[in-house]
């Protein structure tokens, strides 16, 4: 039984009695992989290879959502104890060494014990801070800057990050995107969904001068400044035909010129469910080109989850699709740090969710909608970008396979209809938006996918960047006064005061600092070097099964400039 | 607080004509309070600061029988630094003069509660040093050395015998300890009430709540002080300003550059242990731990130097006063660590307070005292680096007899204001450096440690070139220096941070630079040193060097003279060598050091207004020495022109070209006895000159070399260098260097008279070669400076440089031998019989090596042309 649950985290392809495994995480299978697509034939030989490997060593590549164990069991252990967790399911903990050992044999078993600079160097990888410059020594934004950081636990890494200020209206836009079954459609996400809400912003005019613009040849106005780590990337291959479908859209805008001011909320949902709309369109209609037809295929049978988040001034809106959250940390007036979150997550266990989808479909449906907690017994995320086995009735998936490459014919996995299909879309990207006005307590937001959210409470995450952010200096000064205090005493609490700040300067992105907290916390909330080692030492295929790949952002906010904003409306 | 309590108790009692003004003052803290004594509108002296080096000065001014001064004090008496600093008095120091300060000061505050009949707390404890490694026990023992051959008792013991002098002590981790049996302990701010008292009764007028604003200088003299109330018109100010001298030094029209900066420093003070703890106790030192702790009123006093300082006041004062410094609890836990490691007795010791108490630091880790060198009668007294009171007393000593005499009773040179210019006087290089320092007070110091710090200020052109050439740099007055160069291939990152007191790693690397120097040729780059050009229309520049030089210089043009520049006892001002560029204009080398002394120096002996002009044109050439047998060739394959002995002869200076570059001053002196030249290239072609020099060498077997090198030449060539072996305390006629004076040129000069009686009477010390003779390279600890010498078992004097030489495969160190009169201690005539005729040791922490002595370098074991030098050395032989 546990050889043949082999699954996605979010995707559960176990079609019953065939016990075949499709192991969607593998990177080398390759409709899910962005590896460049090879040699049609070769590909038959590759995969059952990969079924045989995978029959033998099934019980240790697992992911961590076992669609055939209640989520409960899954959720509540696996954030503590995995260790513990792995060998109560698996009994044999040797077999864990065993097989580490069998795979690296040449190399002692220190092999687990990075030091601290390695540890480091894993961990600020993928860091970026970005600091909203000033005019004049004066930075009238509400934002003063963000640091964002991802640490991957797939191979390829399968979360995406988008940072830009908008040129042509004001504000900044932030979001991580959690891709599954492949990181195609979070990348074309990621790449896409911030020139959707950009525009779907613009007002008349300019969309109007924008048009203009392309019919003659002009040089556009930029319309988003991106904020880019170098390893996040852009598809130039794709660009011609994204920023076609994107033109369609402002000319549409253009034609409906409802002539009101626009609305961020709408714009938001506007931009969500058009965007899904020319993915889904994209791959129907294909592209002569038979790299970029594949691409558009990609990533419309993969699929992301969405959470971004607009500020402008003191108007803050969280725009969610799936199960990526929003945090805003609130300091206090005695400077303790509390957590308000800004976001729903679109998943099984949010009741109003459960309730949205049964009421979009027939009461027939209601026993298999949400089976072992995930959409039609399958995906964990109840909204999503992509995904059009969810969204695309058979006939349509079956005639884009059929005519579509041999790649995407031979999948067994995207050939699959789900159980139960009957009355789809049981998927949208809409999303759900929150509004919030900043206050100067509002320190400071944090976006980050559910790899965070699953090995840390939010309060937790609050008061660790608090405490990064508002630094040492803060720290309260001891003074002994009056009091009675011993140097055996003095002596604990400064040793105890200097563990905690040891901890915070290592870093200087708050992203990472709460990454190393996130992985290498033990049972007492501090950083535990020996465990955040082992964690980042594990090789490929382990390191799916302790955790899932982490994106964040944190989102620092000028108290003063809100501050300041809120006295003038008073 | 207690401490201000008990300094007003006895203030008053010890000065009744002071009573009515200080009960007046006490009934209210307001500071426009009426001064009851009005000022004087002038004095022959002016003193700023009542702390404890300004009633230090002025008692030892006022003993020494000038009676016109008056002290001026902006709060109250000892109420800075001083009422705050922990009241150690330690005389375990490195620097011999620093040591000799403390052992007075030792002595004067033992007596001083008798004197005064003030009483100063002083309790004679001794103190305990601890070893945490065996290279720190090194340091303790050369300190000891140095110590017992003073007269101040002095030993290293166990750790055993360590716990048994201080039970409180952890011993597992020590290695050994050094007892200093007279050390002890005051109450800082009486002993400076007590000096205070001492001077009113010899007429010192000191004045409380007085702040000086600005020193007024016409025509570089001192001649009155600002203060919030009124002006005092003197003849002499003393900046005892303490960490405030650096802000006052420059308030005035003429800056006074007083290079100190002020750290926060942490010391905690406990309640009574259940035992309370005996007063006798000694002190303990724990350098490694960065800590001392003494005994307080039962409890402990306990303080350190920690590795990451907190500088303060780098903007000039503010709002913060010294009284408002925060405790920082944070900051001192390193320091609670080490001191509950030492003593784990202590955990449940309460807790009384943490003082903050800032204290200046210099840039090299020794006070400023002297004359400015820019306004004469300025004086200063500051920067004591956390010792002001174990250096306050003799400090005082010094400085006063400075001003009374002229000059002090001992060679202050390391502690000398005018060591530093300008250009050290940046708040941020200050501020930088000092962070450094403190730390330092307690880091092991090996030899020929360099500052990191402040680095990098003033270099070479060819910094760049010689960088990239795997060179080694150390630092002289600012001046990046090369060490030597790290050949190509060879990685020795760790060799920057190798710290030993034995064979260091560069031993070969140096020993093939050296190799080269005497085989082939090598080139230094020396633009560190001091370049002073003097020319005049008429016949005036010539005259007065004469008088200020005691060599002749009335030779023939293009003629290179070495020479001292003397005082009027005979001692070296300084050291130098003279080129005459034509019958009127001459050419002055002179040590990095001499800087801002030499210039100070010879500005206040030169005639004011004549048509002789000073230039300082150090920054305008860069040097380079070629040194080594083949320098010949290479100069004259680029200059095409003849430079053999017969037409480039020894100490000879010719302006020429070189390669493309003309007007380059080369001499035919290399400064280590070897054979070669100096080449003084003005800035701009010092690369294409370099450049020439480097290709033309290849065929010769160039190659670059340090300065470590060259100390190795020099010294083993018996080279005497001015800052390290001679000092203002030295005469020509000391160091074997009669051939360098002309005492019959026809005219006076300073110094003259000293030396003409010396040439009578004989001298009292003579500099002598020593070349180790049991002492195993590889395996003993190196001789550094400042080893005591012994003849036939009895102290005679000390070293002041040494080095490895590679041509005697042997150490060779240079020093001075005394004749100490076996009953009174007395000097007596040292004759050349005298050195002679004794048996040496070398005594390097605490181990007594061999020693063979020389007056006379070897000149047989160099085959070398003759030079000048050494045909006029023998002639002196044989006189």
């Amino acid at each position: 039984m546990l050889a043949a649950s082999c699954c996605d985290r979010r995707m559960c392809v176990c079609p019953g009695p065939r016990r075949i495994a499709i192991p969607v995480r593998s990177s080398r299978l390759p409709l899910l992989s962005d590896a460049m697509p090879a040699p049609a034939h070769l590909f038959p030989l590759i995969r059952s290879c990969e079924i045989s490997r995978i029959g033998s060593t099934a019980c240790y590549c697992h992911h961590r959502h076992l669609c055939c164990l209640s989520s409960h069991f899954a959720h509540s252990h696996f954030r503590y104890a995995p260790q513990k967790k792995f060998a109560a399911l698996y009994r044999p903990k040797e077999n864990f060494n065993h097989f580490i050992h069998t795979r690296d044999h040449a190399s002692a078993s220190q092999r687990f014990y990075l030091t601290p600079p390695q540890v480091n160097s894993i961990l600020k990888a993928n860091e970026y801070s970005f600091k909203v410059p000033e005019f004049d020594g004066k930075n009238v934004s509400s934002v003063l800057g963000f640091d964002s950081n991802q640490l991957p636990a797939n191979a390829p890494i399968e979360d995406r990050r988008s940072a830009a200020t908008c040129l042509q209206t004001r504000g900044m836009l932030l979001g991580v995107f959690d891709g599954h079954a492949g990181c195609a459609c979070a990348q074309a996400v990621s790449e896409r969904l911030f020139y959707y809400i950009a525009v779907s912003l613009l007002p008349h005019e300019t969309l109007l001068e924008i048009e203009n613009a392309v019919e003659s040849g002009r040089a556009l106005l930029p319309i988003l400044q991106w904020h880019k780590h170098p390893n996040d990337y852009f598809s130039k291959e794709a660009s011609k035909l994204y920023f076609n479908s994107l033109r369609t859209y402002w000319q549409e805008l253009i034609d409906l010129n409802s002539g009101e001011t626009t609305d961020v909320r709408e714009a938001l949902i506007n931009a969500f469910k058009r965007l899904d709309n020319d993915i889904s369109l994209e791959a129907q209609v294909g592209d002569p080109n038979s790299f970029l037809n594949y691409l558009v295929l990609r990533v419309a049978f993969s699929g992301a989850t969405a959470c971004v988040a607009h500020v402008d001034g003191v108007d803050l809106h969280i725009a969610n699709t799936g199960d990526s959250r929003a945090m805003l940390g609130v300091q206090e007036e005695d400077g303790s740090w509390s957590a308000v979150t800004l976001s729903y997550d679109h998943n099984a266990q949010n009741e109003h969710e459960v309730e949205r989808v049964k009421t979009e479909h027939p009461k027939s449906e209601e026993k298999t909608l949400v089976k072992q907690d995930r959409l039609l017994g399958l995906l964990m995320p109840f909204r999503a970008f992509g995904d059009v086995k969810f969204k695309w009735s058979i006939e349509l998936q079956k005639r884009v396979i059929e005519s579509g490459p041999d790649q995407l014919n031979d999948n067994e996995y995207t050939k699959f209809i789900p159980p139960n299909y009957h009355t789809p879309p049981y998927l949208t990207a809409e999303p759900e938006v929150i509004y919030h006005k900043l206050r100067p307590q509002d320190k400071f937001l944090v976006l980050a996918t559910d790899g965070l959210w699953e090995t840390m409470h939010r309060q937790d995450v609050a008061r660790i960047v608090g405490e990064y952010l508002t630094g040492v200096h803060h720290q309260q000064p001891i003074a002994v006064g009056g009091y009675k205090v011993t140097l055996g005493q003095m002596h604990g609490l400064l040793t105890e005061r200097r563990a905690r700040i040891s901890s915070v300067f290592e870093d200087q992105n708050a992203a990472t600092h709460l990454i190393r907290h996130a992985v290498g916390n033990n049972e007492f909330g501090t950083v535990d070097h020996e465990r955040l080692s082992k964690m980042l030492s594990l090789p490929e295929e382990l390191a799916r099964m302790y955790r899932d790949d982490i994106t964040i952002i944190v989102v620092q906010f000028n108290s003063h400039v809100i501050g300041a904003c809120q006295n003038e409306e008073l | 607080m207690f401490l201000r309590v008990l300094s007003d108790i006895q203030w008053r009692a010890a000065n009744p004509k002071w009573r009515r003004m200080t009960s007046s003052r006490r009934s209210t803290s307001t500071t426009a309070e009426p001064h009851p004594v009005s000022l004087p509108a002038q004095a022959q002296v002016v003193i700023c600061g009542g702390g404890i080096t300004g009633t230090s000065v002025a008692y030892h001014l006022s003993k020494m029988g000038w009676k016109d001064i008056v002290l001026l004090e902006q709060g109250r008496l000892a109420a800075g630094t001083t009422r705050f600093c922990a009241g150690i008095v330690s005389t375990a120091r490195p620097v011999s003069i620093e040591l000799k300060m403390a052992h007075y000061s030792n002595k004067l505050y033992q007596q001083l509660e008798q004197e005064t009949g003030v009483p100063t707390g002083y309790t004679k404890t001794g103190s305990l040093s601890l070893a945490q490694t065996q290279d720190r026990l090194i340091s303790l023992k050369r300190i000891a050395s140095s110590l017992s051959v003073m007269g101040i008792p002095c030993e290293i013991i166990t750790p055993k015998q360590a716990v048994q002098l201080h039970p409180l002590i952890n011993i597992h981790d020590l290695v050994g300890a050094m007892y200093v049996p007279e050390d002890a302990l005051v109450t800082s701010a009486n002993v400076s009430l007590a000096l205070a008292t001492a001077a009113s009764r010899n007429g010192v007028q000191i004045h409380e709540r007085t702040s000086v604003s600005h020193v007024t200088v016409q025509k570089g003299r001192v001649t009155g002080v600002e203060t919030d109330r009124g002006r005092i018109q003197c003849q002499y100010f003393v900046n005892c300003a303490g960490q405030w001298a650096y802000e006052l030094g420059h308030s005035g029209e003429v800056p006074v550059h007083i290079p100190l900066h002020a750290c926060e420093h942490f010391y905690l003070l406990t309640h009574p242990l259940a035992e309370p703890l005996s007063s006798s106790l000694p002190t303990v030192v724990d350098p490694d731990g960065r800590i001392y702790i003494r005994n307080w009123q039962g409890g402990i006093l306990s303080g350190g130097f920690e590795k990451n300082p907190k500088p303060l006041f780098t903007e000039g004062r503010n709002q913060l006063e010294i009284q408002n410094l925060q405790e920082d609890w944070d900051h001192f836990g390193p320091l609670l660590s080490a001191l509950l490691r030492r003593m784990p007795g202590l955990e449940a010791l309460q807790i009384l307070q943490l003082v903050n108490c800032p204290e200046s630091f210099t840039p090299d880790m020794r006070c400023i005292m002297g004359e400015s060198p820019t306004a004469r009668g300025y004086f200063v007294l500051a920067g004591m680096n956390s010792a002001g009171i174990s250096y306050g007393g003799g400090a005082g000593k010094y400085l006063a007899e400075w001003m009374v005499n002229g000059y002090p009773s001992d060679n202050v040179w390391p502690l000398d204001l005018k060591r530093f210019g300008t250009l050290q006087s940046s708040r941020t290089f200050l501020r930088h450096r000092v962070m450094e320092v403190m730390p330092l007070m307690c880091d092991l110091k090996v030899p020929r440690w360099d500052f990191q710090t402040g680095r990098q200020l003033r270099t070479s052109p060819l910094y760049d070139r010689l960088d990239a050439q795997g060179a080694r740099w150390m630092e002289k007055h600012g001046f990046e220096r090369v060490k030597y160069f790290v050949p190509p291939g060879k990685d020795l990152l760790d060799l920057d941070h190798s710290k030993t007191f034995y064979k260091p790693d560069w031993f070969d690397i140096v020993g093939a630079e050296v190799k080269c120097c005497k085989e082939a040729v090598c080139v230094i780059d020396m633009s560190s040193f001091t370049k002073f050009e003097i020319s005049s229309t008429g016949d005036e520049a010539l005259e007065n060097l004469q008088y200020l030089f005691s060599n002749d210089l009335d030779v023939p043009v293009g003629h290179v003279v070495h020479t001292g520049m003397l005082n009027e006892k005979g001692g070296y001002e300084n050291d130098c060598s003279i080129a005459r560029l034509s019958k009127r204009s001459f050419f002055m080398i002179s040590p990095t050091d001499q800087q801002v002394h030499c210039w100070a120096w010879l500005k206040n002996r030169l005639p004011e207004d004549s048509n002789l002009t000073l230039e300082d044109v150090t920054w305008k050439y860069t040097a380079l020495n070629l040194i080594g047998p083949r320098a010949v060739d290479v100069l004259s394959e680029l200059s095409y022109a003849p430079m053999t002995a017969e037409h480039f002869p020894s100490l000879f200076c010719k302006e020429m070209s070189v390669g493309y570059a003309n007007g380059i001053r080369v001499m035919s002196i290399t400064h280590t006895g070897e054979p070669g030249f100096v080449l003084y290239i003005p800035i701009e072609y010092a690369l294409h000159v370099y450049n020439e020099v480097m290709n033309m060498g290849q065929k010769y077997g160039i190659r670059n070399a340090g300065y470590y090198a060259l100390r190795s030449l020099r010294i083993e060539k018996f080279f005497a260098f001015w800052g390290q072996d001679l000092d203002a305390f030295t005469t020509p006629m000391e160091c074997g260097r009669e051939f360098q004076v002309k005492l019959e040129k026809g005219m006076e000069f300073v110094g003259q008279e000293a030396l003409l009686e010396q040439k009578q009477n004989g001298v009292y010390k003579r500099f002598t070669m020593f070349i180790l003779e049991d002492h195993d390279t590889d395996m003993d600890l190196w001789p550094w400076w400042g080893e005591p010498i012994f003849r036939n078992g009895r102290y005679v004097g000390k070293t002041t440089s040494s080095a490895y030489s590679y041509t005697l495969e042997r150490h060779v160190c240079l020093g001075f031998v005394h004749n100490f009169d076996e009953k009174t201690g007395e000097e007596l005539v040292v004759t050349t019989d005298f050195i002679n005729q004794g048996e040496y040791e070398i005594d390097i922490a605490g181990q007594r090596f061999q020693a063979k002595a020389k007056l006379y370098p070897f000149s047989s074991l160099f085959t070398q042309r003759r030079r000048k030098d050494e045909v006029e050395l023998s002639g002196y032989q044989t006189e």
